[in-house]
């Protein structure tokens, strides 16, 4: 008994011991744990006792005062061209301004192909926008930048188009200047095994426009990086997007794709061998073949077998149309057809291509329209794209849209944004900031010489936070000489000056006797200023510096407008300022009889083209109809007197992608080829029609597509034609017959 | 439990006086031995960690000096030159920073050390400045921070660089590579704002250091790895001495400011020619030579002996010279942002600070020096609305970027991340927009300017409760739409099943009922699954007065406005200056602001939208008063979109409480005062009024024009 309690006491001590340890233990892993807290808690970086008196990094005498000692600036500069060329060549020093001092500027000049020598249908695209651009210029004393006659883009020695003894060829161009102000273009350069950057010629200081530039090689500044692009891309206009709809929930079948070549040696080969890796046959879809090149057996491993046999199961173009995101892996060279092709196909690319200068990275954004992996990080990129949200996804997607169709579905864009971006680079203090670049429509159709301001564009209102002007200036054309103070044009001068929003009223004289005397003009609440047009109806829309308001009214002489269709008109403009709201209405359509683009102004159902003879524009247009669209077409418009108002619907048309506005009007215009009379006013004769028909196939032409979009509404006021009391209705003339 | 351990002590000391002493003596030694090990127990698991914690909390109080002594022997190895063409991809261990879901990298920073040489002289002669000082305590404040080595992406030393005049190249390259995880500079960052020394000035610090990313004040684009390190400012300690309260943007007292000292004579004559040839508007500032005793002279500049202020004279012009000197970055550069005058930045070949992610295109001038005779001429042509931007902006930028060394320790760091996490970087608008434009300025989500083709058509969501009959008339009217493709009834009674499926009118389209958990309004807006098409079509049960054309016509206009509200009866919102409140407005009015929902068509995406984005309580406060829903929606579109809706087709007369008072019943005051209170109440919590007033509705391009009816498209619209 005794012995039995001696032990169930010391069994109890001992118990007593070992949880004494444990809880101490524990005690002891807590208590650590609370230190580490309170060591978060406390400041990790001390916040040290003797801060104040911590020494300035600089005295303030050494932070002003610049040591303006030592070298003098103009021999730092003239030294720098010299050490600076090269492979480290910028704008500053291998880049000769003055040679754009130019009465003209920017001319950019092509030198004529080499005899007996083939030049691809790419290059031939390049030089072909070039030379229709408005840089062009056929002598070389006056040009900024010169382009090769000579084939240079494909630079593999393998290829059928590599072009023999380049330098020699250069060297032969009294011009060359060791490559100053050149501009080569490149689209392939090295070749099996490495494809190297090498162009197999000395380059010199010419800026290199080249696709898949790394950047290391980039000359940040200098070069332009520039999207590879197939044989086929089309010259002009270009297909658009295929974006339709934006659907919600945007995602669609398969979350991520690839579908293309795997190499199983060389360079490149290491991240398109594990493409496989992420394949998982339901929403993921990875697909390689080994089957290219003509000994691909030779080379075969264990997985082709299996994996060509999956490659052929998926269509690439479905699979393009139906996955939200596309693998953009590099191939041989850094850039692959992959990119543009998943930018049309509205696949957010997710690019897996370490070190790959992106196209046009000097003014885009990439990172809002892709989504830059890193091919290090391979087995990362599911968990990443799953992880973007559905606002990132419907943002990405408009985005791959709105830079497909800004700069890269046609070669002339290509070419032209390569242009714009050098021309940025030499007026640096005219230049377009990176917004106007990121931002619809585009910075093709952004020319800085009319504004750097961006509250100057019809575009940027919304983004910056406020609304266009109260207040607009009416530009009238003018071409019958004054006669009587009962013409149209008094009538309309009246009306138009009783609007409150109007600021002033511009008449532009186009007609053959000179303008009247001051006094002649009735007197008016606002300023009237007589212009002389030089008897050119395209100078109806030259941006007249008189025009200081962003609103501009165009009128005809002869158009019949009351006071309330002119205030209500510009109420309608405010809300849609980058387009043109006008009354009278016209249409186009395909005609599939003739394959030519037909215009109607019978009365439809829809409409494209408003008339300018009255229509509420912003000035903006004037200055895009002066300066952006070629001279050929605005001599077009001269020569016939006709067809302005077509061309000015297009271009506004072509910015914004949009149809113009129509608002409610009382009298009703009428063009119809009617019956001939002997009284008829001159646009009413049949060839006046047939004109603007052949107007209408010519600038679909020049433009490479149709880009009037049709719309089947108008805007009236609120209470229009309502079985409500007139006393109500703000806008009550309009309804008088 | 409690029983059980009374009974058990009242039996234990029962037990004891049974016991013989001999024993009893036993027993209590072997407890005093127990008891006494249990207190050495004690003592020996709490004594060590106490003295550790204390340790811990003094560590905060310390001084500088106090940072661990380590002797460099001169035989350590130096690191590599920096290499010109490490890029992220080849110099940058992208593993440590893996995979994140906050897509955030984390900093560590090593403990301050005092690196000395053989001999006892520290490498630095000033040691740790004030400013890295502040810029490690901004990190380790930081969301960035790490304290675990293991875990951390990139590493800071506490090794000051930011003076290089104030180091030994060589003994400071020693210690960074002495760093535990140094590993040849990967993923270590040096902060450096004034780089070189006198002859040359490198435009990068001397200090090699093999891989390591440099945040450094002075770059030209010889010597920047662009992508790979951050061009920085050169802090002005003048920003933390000076407040230079912000000025309003407009025309200033001077056009062009020259304030620098020290200016090269080749530019200081180039200058006062300009001077010369447009007098006044040009102020050429420089050091006061007859300062009294006692007077910063960094804080006085002079003309012709007139004393001026320093940086205060900077507020009094609208542009302001930063010439390069010596090293291309200037600490005036930070002065003049501060003032909010627009730099005018002379210095060929300088990579402007944060100039990765910051647009300086609308901050800023940069002229080449050649051109430093032209300088009036450019500035001159800048639109003055534009200059007023820029000094705007610039000012933004020295707030945001500039103003202490903690915004430009974590501007540094946030650019890395950017590029470490693509896909979650920070956009052009959330660097570059000013707060009052990110405030006002609208980024619509659905942006992209598109016609939706007419072809998959709008699936109509009818929202019901118990009006059955009206239902399927509703049902019926609308099946007669040609592009209807699905209807959807959301049938918001649960206490009531809705009819059996043969009861139902028989349509051409998929017909789908939904019942709902709970009556609510906003059941109405939740984006089912069963929405296939973009285009939705919110109709009440009770509005059968739409006549297929103008549903039709309806759907038409939607397309061309995607983006928008697109409904029939339209209403209007009217500030109450008597009351001092917004107003709701039904009366046939001449303007516009919101379409009712009860027949409206719009973007699935606005469903989602509303279901998950709704700011504040409004979701809820639509759901607890079972009105305004529609209100709600208004203020959310315009809100985003900054468009007002489109009112489509001429006066109706809809079956709606307010609608009564035209119709000559009575007037449902409190139907008024209910929705005039939402408005209130949104506006509140929109902390904006995001209608806008249109004076226009839309109509078919031939409406009630002289043409003949069964030629028109949309023939049957607006009759009552």
């Amino acid at each position: 008994m005794q012995a039995r309690k001696k032990y169930v006491l010391l069994g109890l001590c001992t118990c007593c011991w070992l949880l004494l340890f444990y809880w101490g233990g524990l005690q002891e892993r807590l208590l650590s744990f609370l230190t580490r807290r309170q060591g978060e808690v406390v400041r990790p970086w001390p916040d040290w006792l003797d801060r104040a008196l911590l020494p300035g990094y600089a005295e303030n005498a050494e932070l002003q005062d610049g040591g303006g000692g030592g070298e003098p600036p103009r021999q730092r500069r003239q030294a720098w061209a010299s050490i600076y060329k090269d492979s480290r060549c910028r704008m500053d020093t291998c880049f000769d301004f003055g040679r754009c001092r130019a009465r003209d500027g920017f001319r950019v000049y092509v030198y004529p192909p080499e005899k007996n020598e083939r030049v691809s249908e790419s290059y031939r695209k390049i030089l072909a926008s070039v030379a229709e651009s408005r840089y062009y210029t056929s002598d070389p004393r006056e040009a900024c930048l010169f382009v090769l006659g000579i084939d240079t883009l494909d630079r593999d020695q393998l290829s059928t188009q590599f072009v023999q003894n380049v330098d020699e060829k250069i060297r032969g161009y009294p011009l060359w200047n060791d490559g100053r102000n050149h501009v080569i273009f490149n689209l392939y350069s090295g070749t099996w095994p490495n494809y190297t950057e090498d162009l197999g010629f000395n380059v010199g200081q010419a800026i290199l426009a080249k696709a898949s530039l790394n950047t290391e090689h980039f000359r940040p500044g200098f070069d332009v990086s520039i999207p590879l692009f197939s044989k086929d891309h089309p010259q002009k206009g270009g297909e658009r997007g295929w974006l339709l709809r934006n659907t919600v929930p945007p995602r669609r079948k398969y979350l991520l794709m690839f579908k293309g070549k795997r190499y199983l040696t060389g360079i490149g080969s290491d991240t398109r061998n594990a493409l496989h890796h992420i394949h998982n046959g339901k929403d993921i879809v990875s697909l390689t073949t080994c089957k290219h090149g003509k000994d691909w057996e030779k080379h075969k491993d264990a997985r082709c077998d299996h994996d060509n046999q999956e490659y052929e199961r998926f269509d690439y173009q479905e699979l393009l149309h139906n996955s939200t995101f596309c693998l953009v892996p590099r191939g041989r060279r850094l850039g692959s057809f992959r990119f543009l092709e998943s930018l049309q196909a509205a696949c957010i690319p997710v690019l897996l291509s370490n070190g790959w200068e992106l196209p046009f990275s000097d003014v885009i954004q990439w990172n809002q329209a892709v989504i830059e992996g890193d091919e290090r990080l391979l087995l990362q990129v599911p968990s990443t794209v799953r992880a973007v949200g559905v606002d990132r996804v419907l943002a990405l997607r408009q985005r791959t849209q709105m830079l497909w169709e800004a700069y890269f579905s046609s070669v002339d864009k290509i070419v032209l944004t390569t242009l714009e971006i050098i021309k940025d680079r030499v007026y640096a203090h005219i230049s377009r900031n990176k917004f106007m670049w990121n931002s619809l429509p585009g910075g093709l159709v952004v020319l800085p010489e009319y504004s750097t301001h961006l509250a100057h564009y019809p575009f940027y209102y919304l983004s910056l936070g406020i609304s266009p002007g109260q207040e607009f200036t009416a530009v009238i054309h003018a071409t019958s000489p004054l006669v009587s103070q009962s013409q149209p044009i008094m009538k309309l001068l009246q009306v138009v000056s009783k609007s409150k929003y109007c600021s002033q009223i511009i008449i532009l004289w186009n007609s053959e006797k000179p303008p009247p005397h001051r006094s002649k003009w009735p007197p008016m609440p606002v300023p009237l200023v007589v212009t002389d047009g030089r008897r050119k109806t395209s100078s109806r829309f030259l941006p007249h510096v008189s025009i200081d308001t962003e609103a501009v009214l165009s009128l005809d002489e002869d158009t019949v407008l009351l006071t309330s269709e002119v205030n209500f008109a510009f109420h309608v403009w405010q809300s849609f300022p980058e387009r043109i709201v006008g009354y009278p209405p016209r249409s186009h359509f395909w005609d599939p009889v003739k394959k030519i683009w037909g215009y109607t102004s019978k009365w439809t159902n829809e409409f494209s083209i408003v008339l300018t003879g009255a229509a509420f524009y912003h000035r903006y247009y004037h200055y895009l109809f002066s300066h952006y669209l070629p001279p050929s077409l605005r001599a077009l418009v001269d020569r016939t007197s006709n067809c302005e108002d077509i061309l000015m619907n297009f271009l506004v048309s072509s910015v914004t992608h949009l149809p113009p506005i129509k608002v409610a009007q009382r009298k009703q215009y009428k063009e119809m080829p009617g019956p001939q009379s002997t009284n008829m006013a001159p646009w009413a004769t049949p060839e006046h029609f047939n004109q603007r028909q052949d107007c209408v196939n010519t600038f679909a032409s020049w433009f490479g597509y149709m880009p009037l979009v049709h719309s089947q509404l108008r805007l009236d006021p609120v209470l229009f034609k309502d079985h409500v009391s007139v006393l109500r209705k703000k806008y009550k003339d309009l309804e008088r017959a | 439990m409690m029983c059980a351990s009374v009974k058990y002590s009242s039996r234990g000391p029962a037990l004891i006086p049974r016991m013989k002493t001999k024993h009893r003596i036993y027993y209590i030694t072997l407890f005093s031995v127990v008891l006494l090990g249990l207190i050495a127990t004690g003592m020996f698991q709490f004594w060590p960690h106490s003295i550790e914690s204390s340790t811990e909390w003094t560590l905060d109080r310390r001084s500088v000096h106090d940072a661990p002594l380590v002797k460099l022997p001169v035989s350590s190895p130096i690191p590599e030159r920096g290499d010109l063409s490490c890029r992220m991809h080849t110099c940058f261990d992208v593993y440590r920073c893996g995979y994140n879901p906050k897509n955030r990298i984390k900093v560590y920073i090593y403990p301050l050390q005092r690196f000395v040489d053989e001999v006892g002289v520290p490498i630095s002669s000033t040691g740790l400045s004030r400013e890295y000082n502040d810029l490690l305590s901004a990190i380790s404040d930081s969301d960035f921070y790490t304290d675990d080595v293991t875990r951390a992406c990139l590493f800071v030393p506490s090794i000051d660089v930011l003076n290089q005049n104030s180091l030994r190249i060589r003994e400071t390259a020693q210690a960074l590579a002495m760093l535990p995880r140094w590993d040849k500079g990967m993923n270590h960052l040096l902060f450096n704002m004034l780089p070189g020394g006198p002859p040359d000035y490198n435009t990068a610090l001397d200090v090699p250091r093999d891989r390591a990313l440099l945040a450094g004040g002075g770059f030209s684009t010889w010597t920047y790895r662009q992508g790979y390190d951050v061009s920085i400012p050169v802090y002005s300690p003048l920003s933390a001495e000076v407040d230079l309260p912000e000025k309003q943007p407009g025309p200033r007292r001077f056009f062009i400011l020259s304030s620098q000292t020290a200016i090269h004579r080749e530019y200081r004559i180039q200058l006062e020619r300009l001077k010369e040839e447009n007098g006044e508007a040009l102020l050429l500032l420089d050091k006061c030579s007859n300062l009294s005793q006692g007077v910063a002279s960094a804080r006085k500049r002079c003309y012709k002996g007139q004393v001026y202020d320093y940086p205060q004279i900077l507020q009094e012009s609208s542009f302001c010279v930063v010439l390069r000197g010596a090293r291309l970055g200037q600490a005036t550069l930070s002065d003049v942002l501060q003032a909010g005058c627009v730099p005018v930045i002379m210095a060929d070949s300088y990579i402007l600070p944060f100039s990765e992610v910051l647009d300086w295109k609308r901050a800023s001038v940069v002229i080449p020096e050649e051109k430093l005779p032209e300088m009036y001429t450019i500035l001159k042509s800048i639109p003055h609305r534009q200059v007023e931007e820029m000094q705007r902006q610039a000012r933004w930028f020295w707030d945001a970027y500039f103003r202490s060394m903690k915004a430009i320790g974590l501007t540094t760091l946030q650019i890395i991340n950017d590029r470490i996490y693509p896909y979650a970087a920070r956009t052009y608008e959330q660097w570059n927009n000013p707060p009052v434009v990110k405030w006002s300025s609208v980024n619509s989500p659905l942006f992209l300017p598109l016609i939706p083709p007419r072809s998959p058509g709008f699936t109509a969501v009818v929202l019901t409760y118990d009006r059955v009959e009206s239902l399927f008339r509703v049902i019926t009217e609308i099946s007669k739409v040609p592009s209807l493709a699905k209807l959807l009834v959301v049938w918001n009674n649960q206490n009531k099943s809705p009819p059996e499926e043969s009861l139902w009118p028989k349509v051409a389209v998929p017909l789908k009922v939904v019942r709902t958990k709970e009556n609510k309004l906003s059941n109405r807006f939740f984006p089912f699954d069963e929405i296939e098409t973009e285009a939705v079509l919110a109709i009440d049960d009770d509005i059968i007065m739409l006549t297929s054309d103008e549903l039709q016509f309806g759907y038409e206009v939607w397309r061309e406005f995607p983006d928008r509200l697109v409904g029939y009866p339209g209403r209007l919102h009217l500030w109450d200056h008597e009351m001092g409140k917004w107003k709701y407005e039904s009366e046939w009015t001449n303007e516009v602001s919101m379409v009712l929902t009860g027949a409206a068509f719009y973007h699935k995406y606005f469903n989602h939208l509303y279901t998950y984005k709704m700011p504040g309580d409004i979701k809820n406060w639509v759901d607890a008063h079972m009105n305004c829903e529609d209100i709600a929606m208004n203020f959310l579109v315009a809100n985003i979109t900054g468009k007002a809706p489109i009112k489509v087709t001429p006066r109706k007369k809809f079956k709606c409480p307010e609608c009564t008072a035209i119709d000559g019943l009575s007037l449902d005051q409190t139907h008024m005062v209910e929705r005039s209170e939402c408005i209130n109440k949104f506006a509140s919590v929109f902390g904006t009024m995001p209608l806008k007033v249109v004076e226009h509705r839309a109509d078919p391009v031939l409406y009630k024009d002289d043409f003949p009816e069964k030629l028109k498209s949309f023939p049957n619209i607006g009759s009552l």
